[in-house]
């Protein structure tokens, strides 16, 4: 079992995750996640995508892994990694699918989603969560390692190992259909707006 | 009356441009930093809060450690006023301009974010080019004000060609219909700048003009000022909040620009932003 509820509320999640523990992950739940995870953002799915439909192995085995959309800016000299703060989700929601089919677990990333990625977390029992978007400096406090593991020429947006530490996160759409977004919003949404 | 035209070498424009891009990404202005607090005075949500509070250690972490507030630093956005005094030398303008922003990103590790061509999609490596706007006004100096400018954010800006005849209220409602698309992928709480009039072009740059001024600060205008007002009380009871996660501070603020139009016309465009709103300003 990787998820553990702290004495603060806040549940632990370490990669990587089985079905049991996507399924104990609800929509409004706090986390901390630590393992490792991968990095990938729009120009790595281009080219993960084709392998996926050819049925070829990926440079990284996604299975029980969690994906986090983002393009870390540069180190400082001595440093890990610069500021990394999630991407806009919805530009992978193409991708997204196939991907879990081959087991991912987990994405992290900011915004809304399309219908078919809410259906296919729930097909293949995985979970959608965020970050805030904004606080990369604060987010990479909790990033202790970062290594290139495919795609250098890429950049900011080749796929990066990152062990990760307490990195904080909320389940913004679950494996049985929760949502935050429509939750929340709904609770302050006011008349005449 | 004569005026002596005043020389300035286009190395002082480089470095003063060098100087704001890494400012601006690594220290939020003082008015972002009082709108979070005016925001944590009357946001009712717990989420929302949480999210204003570790934006605030975001913007305090990232000046102590000079790392990028957010790591989308953005494309530059330079807007250059240009006294017709002023005889720039050693070189163009444009270039001094790049030239600065190039230095900026690399020497300031900020993330190279720009693609040569919209289809080949390669990165130029260093940040440029940028997108430069110049206004030649009276005088001897060189104000230059520029702006790191978020892509997800960016990607939520919209135009429309509205008709005379549908007026205020079309305007009013697009605007809104703009918070409700940009929703939480944009990065609430966000800042609307909107340009109304003008022409298809007119109207979109004054749109990005409009972000330049002081958040929180009256539109001189008294009643763009209200029709301010009422927008941004409209868009905080769309009840989007911090980052989406539902709250009272979808926005921070919205400003309007206007210009004289065409008789068949009422052109609308809206820049959204982030709350990573990176702004500086420089007058040599």
């Amino acid at each position: 079992m990787s998820v553990s509820t702290g004495s603060d509320g806040i549940k632990d999640v370490r990669t990587p995750l089985s079905d049991a523990d996507v399924r104990s992950l609800k929509a409004g739940d706090r986390v901390r996640i630590s393992g490792a995870i991968f990095t990938a953002r729009d120009a790595a799915h281009a080219r993960l995508a084709p392998l996926v439909d050819k049925g070829e192995a990926l440079p990284v085995d996604v299975k029980g892994q969690i994906i986090y959309y983002t393009g870390p800016s540069p180190a400082r000299p001595g440093g890990v990694i610069g500021s990394v703060g999630p991407t806009t989700a919805s530009r992978m929601d193409k991708f997204t699918p196939a991907l879990l089919a081959l087991g991912l677990k987990g994405t992290i990333g900011k915004g809304y989603r399309s219908q078919a990625v809410k259906e296919a977390l729930r097909e293949h029992t995985a979970v959608y969560f965020g970050s805030i978007g904004g606080a990369g400096a604060v987010l990479s406090e909790f990033v202790k390692k970062a290594d290139v593991v495919a795609y250098a020429d890429l950049g900011t947006e080749a796929i990066r190992r990152l062990e990760v530490d307490g990195f904080p996160a909320i389940v913004l759409y679950d494996a049985h259909g929760g949502d935050l977004y429509q939750d929340g919003q709904k609770a302050y949404a006011r008349e005449n707006a | 009356m004569e005026h002596a035209v005043r020389d300035i070498h286009v190395s002082t424009i480089s470095d003063a441009v060098k100087k704001l891009c890494m400012d601006a990404n690594w220290r939020l202005e003082p008015d972002m930093l009082r709108a979070f607090d005016r925001a944590l005075g009357r946001e009712r949500s717990d989420a929302g809060k949480q999210v204003l509070t570790i934006l605030k250690q975001n913007a305090e972490m990232a000046r102590t450690r000079q790392l990028p507030y957010c790591q989308d630093t953005g494309m530059v956005i330079a807007f250059v006023e240009v006294g017709q005094d002023v005889h720039v030398t050693g070189g163009a303008l444009y270039d001094a301009i790049n030239e600065g922003v190039g230095q900026g990103y690399t020497e300031g590790y900020l993330r190279a974010s720009i693609v040569r061509s919209p289809f080949d999609r390669v990165n130029t490596g260093d940040n440029t080019p940028a997108v430069i706007h110049v206004d030649v006004v009276p005088g001897s100096t060189l104000k230059i004000s520029v702006m790191a400018k978020g892509g997800g954010c960016e990607n939520r800006s919209k135009y429309v060609m509205l008709t005379p005849a549908a007026g205020l209220p079309a305007v009013k409602d697009f605007i809104i219909e703009c918070v409700k698309t940009a929703g939480p992928d944009a990065c609430p709480p966000l800042i609307l700048g909107v340009g109304i009039g003008g022409t298809f072009e007119k109207a979109a740059i004054n749109s990005k003009k409009a972000l330049f001024r002081e958040l929180g600060s009256p539109n001189p205008d008294p009643m763009l000022d209200a029709l301010e007002q009422e927008l941004l009380e409209r868009a905080n009871r769309l009840g989007i909040g911090p980052q989406g996660y539902g709250g009272d501070t979808t926005s921070f603020g919205i400003h309007i620009l206007t210009y004289p139009c065409h008789i068949t016309s009422l052109p609308v465009a809206v820049t959204i932003e982030c709350h990573a709103h990176r702004h500086k300003e420089v007058v040599l």
